[in-house]
């Protein structure tokens, strides 16, 4: 591998410091910026490691109702919070539903949100990559692209951001609390990934040396407590990433719903908020032909940018059903299989 | 010597035959505890660590290499490149014998696929040879790689898979298919599959003079020390190949493969013991896949439903350089009877590495088409599937005539429908939902695998202590070979498992043969059994000519061997011990000799299948398409079973490889450059837990006189034909969606709701 300095900051401010320097990259459990530089196509030439940062790992709800999420805190600790899954079921459900037990027991919170994209050509460092090294091409145009992106994309870079808990934080109003070199900022998570555009390479709002130390969710957020669900269509049961996932929340008063959350993952850059079939929900009836018209507006701008048409089709009824799924309740506990189309879990007929 | 043997774990049955037993592996308990060392375990002083530097490009040469970068990188002792190697003895791409296949070691600077070798950096740690090899940053020039089942030339294969011949044809097709009542005729494709064995290719190699040491897996010691011998221009008894466990072959380790040779080379430019380990994603290259296919299958049937005419036709590619021909369609040959059946292949060459054979080679890939088509052809005859089977039951193989030497298909269908409830299942798709509404679909597939045997020899010792040793080099991959040869052992030296020192694992040892072609327990097995009989033979015969034994005069055919004494056959309370007569005769020892192969006779009067059915019940969900198994049921037919708990891993493992054929694996290759897109485990999809439903294995009894002295048929590679079909063909049941491109995919479900 090619030699890196590592450093393991001992205060926030010294973190910011060592990591805006040039070529210097945070690392949190490195569970994808490992996978990165072994394949060459990170190389960082300093690794900040944040993972012994005090403070980072708590899981605080607050006097006014939101909850702040350290960071550092795991996935699988997030998910098996129990107060954390019980006003946010459909974030725990997201978590549970991505990558595998033991990553998900390593994978941090603030890393989960800057995971790269599962773009095969991003990962392979003889193709051209836009989002890799600016200005190079994008050899996914033309490539194998059944699983790229179906909205929000550009010429420039078609490619997905792969997290399933951005999901449902996002439709959730997500916070991301951030330090950088001129002190603390907020932002929220919808404005935290960028659309390609004509840059791809910038993928994120981050500036050199911003470090995310929490996340907040709102304490409207808990409100969709009773109707939340996160669905996620994969290639096998589990250890796999999102051909398409939606989270959908509803607040239904006197048969009407009152509010609605709706977000789509696998589908754009970034994880997407489908404000339009969200405002399609308010006040209507929540049922079939109401479901169908939000779906519609979900994936309105949608184009196939390769092999990918079937995902549009594909989002339209995972909108449908995950806002089926959520109108109905959401279920006492996770199912077995987080987000699956076979939630039961049980095998036999 | 470094031989390796198992005597220390306990048998679990005590008393009576040893064959038979559902003992647990005898090296599990070292494994677990982790002191089975595995090639890249090892770790001989003053060693150095390999990395290989392989291709972005598919076709072409390479143009330059940053030497001086990745040598002055510190810790990297050298770099082997085209032009700085110690000499081979001979060319590796002259074919000394059919089974030598060509490799990519430095021999000059032409590329011919994504992943190849290019070059090897050599350094005092993996982290320098690792940061080498990345420093090298090769150009090339390029030219357009010919990539998929489109490209390149078609032509007709000489032969296909070892040595079968390409065209087959056995009564008049035309006349079939012009007479049948019904007819169907379909296209199924099937994607380039990679072994993806657990454990990498890794090689630690260490010259001492003119001899050579090697810790690496292999599916066939012999074979690679002959091929180590001829590239290094070495004596065989110079080279010691260690291999006594491996994380899975799957045929991946048949051959020495290219990066292997290049350990051995890179150790010898460097005059120090050498480590040489694959990287996951350098495994989709330089070690052998399983190429696609493209199979056409034409049918017809009479009035009646009885066939009339199979046709299969196969499509394949091969790499430019060398021959492998996936012999997909050779599975119509012997599994339905029909009086016309025609198989056919060609092939193109394209740009990848050599595909090879990969678990069930041919089989694998021509029962799913096979399976999938003759469902087709039993809904238009509106019969259900089974019932189609039965009537179409070959009771001769059919393309040859001759009979089976055993065939308990019927009984596999029989007892295996039972179990799974078969005769409940509505003839007509999609009219099976669950409680959740998911769609429920159930379908089938007849498992067929030849009953193969090599050729094997085993080296039997009975000591004066009363217990045995066995010698053979066998390959446990995995399997069980450690456990299943040693109950072998035990049964053909009239002693208890735990009796017997089972030496093996080694290439010093007597020639066990490959480990392949689901043979090896039945080739090593019968070695193992002659030569257990031999030395039982020469004991009986020092008893029995010794006045001061109570055995004298007995006869050797009137001995039998039974817990490590001889007793008269006539009257059991005459006899000794082995020890006794040993003692006796004043000898440390005694030993002898056995060998195992196949019986041509029984090879020319009959044909040798082990068969299965297999159930499958899938759910499908009726707008998204996602697909699960949620249930199977394999019975198979395979003669003797020497351990069952071991036959039942085998099954199951086969079991769960078809239904990852029918909807996960694949390879997806990038079509202008030719690399794979998917070289990891995170994409290149296998089921995980969840993918995996309960399944039960029945194996169904099944007595065969001809096969060889054990009755031993094989049950590697089985459990895969019959269960992708099975899988595919509930997917129909379920959904009404006839999908002919595995693995099923989603999006080809999503039309149906
Ligand atoms: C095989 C596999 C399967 C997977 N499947 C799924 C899946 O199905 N669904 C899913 O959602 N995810 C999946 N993942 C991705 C997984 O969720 C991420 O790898 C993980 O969340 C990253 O967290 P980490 O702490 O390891 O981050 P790291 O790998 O340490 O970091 C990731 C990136 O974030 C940056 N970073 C980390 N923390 C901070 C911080 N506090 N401030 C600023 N920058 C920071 C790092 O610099 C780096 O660029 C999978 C991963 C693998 C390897
Ligand atoms: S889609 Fe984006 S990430 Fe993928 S190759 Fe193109 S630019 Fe790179």
């Amino acid at each position: 591998m090619k030699p890196f300095d590592y450093v393991r900051p001992a205060t926030i401010a010294e973190a910011v410091t060592a990591a805006a320097q040039p070529g210097a990259t945070y690392l949190a459990a490195g569970t994808n910026l490992l996978d990165l530089m072994k394949g060459g196509v990170s190389r960082p030439d300093r690794l900040v490691d944040v993972t012994r940062l005090k403070g980072l790992d708590r899981i605080e709800h607050l006097a006014d109702g939101s909850v702040r999420i350290g960071a550092l805190v795991r996935n699988a600790d997030l998910a098996h919070d129990m107060a954390f899954a019980k006003a946010y079921p459909a974030v725990a459900e997201a978590l549970l539903s991505g990558a595998s037990a033991q990553l998900r027991n390593a994978a941090t919170v603030g890393g989960n949100l800057l995971q790269r994209t599962r773009c095969a050509y991003f990962y392979d460092p003889a193709s051209r990559c836009n989002r890799r090294e600016a200005g190079s091409g994008c050899d996914a145009h033309g490539g194998e692209n059944r699983l790229h992106a179906v909205l929000g994309w550009s010429e420039g870079c078609i490619a997905t951001h792969p997290s399933d808990f951005c999901v449902p934080l996002v439709a959730l109003d997500a916070i991301v609390e951030i330090e950088g070199r001129s002190g603390r900022r907020e932002l929220p998570l919808d404005e935290l990934h960028r659309l390609p555009g004509a840059a791809p390479e910038r993928e994120t709002a981050l500036e050199p040396g911003d470090l995310i130390v929490a996340l907040r969710l709102p304490a409207v957020a808990r409100d969709f407590a009773g109707h939340a669900r996160y669905l996620k269509v994969r290639e096998r049961t589990s250890y796999a990433f999102a051909v398409v996932s939606a989270a959908a929340a509803l607040r239904i008063e006197n048969g009407k719903i009152s509010d609605a959350r709706l977000a789509l993952g696998g589908v754009a850059a970034k994880p997407w908020r489908a404000r339009a079939a969200e405002a399609a929900l308010k006040s209507v009836t929540p049922d079939a032909a109401s479901f169908r018209a939000a779906a519609q507006a979900a994936l309105a701008d949608a184009k196939p940018s390769g092999d990918n048409a079937f995902k549009i089709e594909l989002a339209r009824r995972i909108v449908v059903r995950a806002l089926t799924l959520a109108a109905a309740g959401t279920p006492a506990r996770i199912p077995a299989l987080p987000a699956s189309p076979f939630a039961s879990g049980a095998l036999h007929a | 010597m470094p031989e390796i043997s198992l005597t220390s774990a306990p048998a679990h049955i005590r008393h009576g035959s040893n064959i038979g037993q559902p003992l647990t592996r005898r090296d599990g308990i070292s494994k677990v505890k982790g002191q089975a060392a595995y090639a890249a375990d090892h770790h001989p002083s003053r060693m150095l660590f390999a990395v290989i530097a392989v291709s972005s490009i598919a076709r072409g040469r390479v143009a330059a290499l940053d030497v001086a970068a990745a040598r002055s990188h510190k810790g990297v002792v050298d770099v082997m490149t085209s032009q700085h190697k110690p000499e081979l003895a001979i060319d590796p791409d002259i074919k000394t014998n059919p089974f030598v296949f060509r490799m990519e070691v430095l021999q000059s600077d032409e590329i011919r696929y994504a992943n190849q070798p290019i070059a090897v950096v050599i350094a005092e740690t993996l982290e320098a040879a690792t940061e080498g090899a990345a420093l090298l940053a090769p150009r090339y020039e390029a030219l357009s790689p010919r990539v998929g089942l489109d490209a390149g030339e078609t032509f007709a294969p000489p032969v296909v898979g070892v040595g079968n011949p390409a065209q087959v044809q056995h009564g008049d097709i035309d006349a079939g298919l012009a007479s049948a009542a019904k007819r169907i005729e379909a296209t199924y494709e099937t994607p380039p599959q990679y072994h993806n064995a657990m454990e990498p290719h890794a090689i630690v190699a260490s010259w001492d003079g003119d001899t050579l040491s090697i810790d690496t897996p292999s599916q066939a010691m012999v074979m690679a020390r002959a091929r180590v011998a001829e590239l290094f221009g070495l004596a065989p008894e110079k080279i010691l190949i260690r291999s006594p466990f491996l994380g899975g072959g799957f045929g991946s380790k048949g051959f020495l493969t290219g990066p292997q040779i290049l350990g051995v080379m890179a150790a010898k430019l460097v005059g120090r013991p050498v480590k040489l380990v694959l990287r996951r994603e350098q495994m989709y290259g330089p070690v052998g896949h399983r190429a696609p296919t493209r199979q056409r299958l034409r049918m017809g049937v009479d009035a009646d439903g009885r066939l009339t005419a199979i046709d299969h036709h196969a499509k394949t590619v091969s790499s430019s350089y060398d021959d492998f021909y996936e012999p997909a369609a050779d599975a119509s040959h012997t599994l339905y009877s029909s009086p016309a059946i025609r198989t056919t292949h060609e092939a193109a060459r394209v740009d990848t590495g050599t595909p090879l054979f990969m678990r069930a080679p041919g089989e694998a890939t021509g029962s799913i088409a096979l399976e999938s088509a003759i469902d087709e052809m039993a809904l238009a005859c509106g019969m259900d599937p089974l019932a189609f089977r039965l009537k179409n039951y070959a009771e001769v193989e059919p393309t040859t005539g001759k009979p089976f030497s055993s065939k308990a298909l019927r009984a596999c269908y029989e007892q295996g429908a039972a179990r799974f409830g078969w005769t409940k299942r509505p003839l007509a798709p999609r009219q099976m939902r669950d409680d959740s509404g998911l769609l429920v679909g159930w379908g089938m597939g007849t498992a067929t695998f030849p009953a193969l045997m090599f050729q094997a020899e085993a080296r039997a010792v009975i000591r004066r202590d009363g217990t045995g040793v066995m010698e053979t080099g066998a390959h446990d991959m995995g399997q069980g070979a450690w456990t299943a040869l040693a109950q072998i052992a035990a049964d053909s030296l009239g002693l208890d498992v735990d009796r017997v020192e089972f030496r093996s694992g080694t290439s010093d040892l007597p020639d066990a043969g490959i480990a392949g072609g689901s043979a090896h327990t039945a080739t090593a097995g019968n070695a193992i059994h002659t030569a257990g009989a031999a030395v039982i033979a020469k004991l009986a015969d020092l008893a029995t000519r010794d006045e001061r034994s109570p055995l004298f005069g007995a006869g050797n055919a009137g001995v039998i061997a039974r817990d490590g004494r001889l007793f008269r056959r006539d009257d059991e309370s005459r006899g000794e011990t082995y020890a006794d007569i040993l003692a006796r005769a004043d000898l440390a020892e005694i030993d002898a000799r056995g060998t195992g192969a196949p019986n041509p006779t029984a090879q020319t009067d009959y044909a040798m299948h082990a068969h299965g059915a297999v159930f499958a019940e899938v759910k499908v969900d009726p707008e998204l398409g996602q697909i699960r198994v949620s249930r199977m049921v394999g019975a198979f037919a395979a003669g003797r079973i020497i351990n069952p708990h071991l036959v039942r891993s085998q099954l199951l493992g086969g079991m769960i490889w078809g239904l990852s054929f029918a909807l996960h694996e694949e390879a997806i290759t990038d079509r202008r450059s030719g690399r794979i897109m998917n070289a990891n485990l995170g994409e290149y999809h296998i089921p995980v837990n969840a993918d995996v439903p309960p399944m039960d294995v029945l194996t169904v009894e099944e007595h065969d006189p001809h096969v060889n002295a054990l009755g031993i048929k094989g049950v590697g590679e089985i459990g895969i034909t019959g269960s992708a079909g099975a899988v595919a063909n509930a997917v129909w049941h379920a959904t009404g969606v006839r999908v002919r491109r595995f693995p099923i995919r989603i999006e080809e479900l999503l039309t149906s709701a």
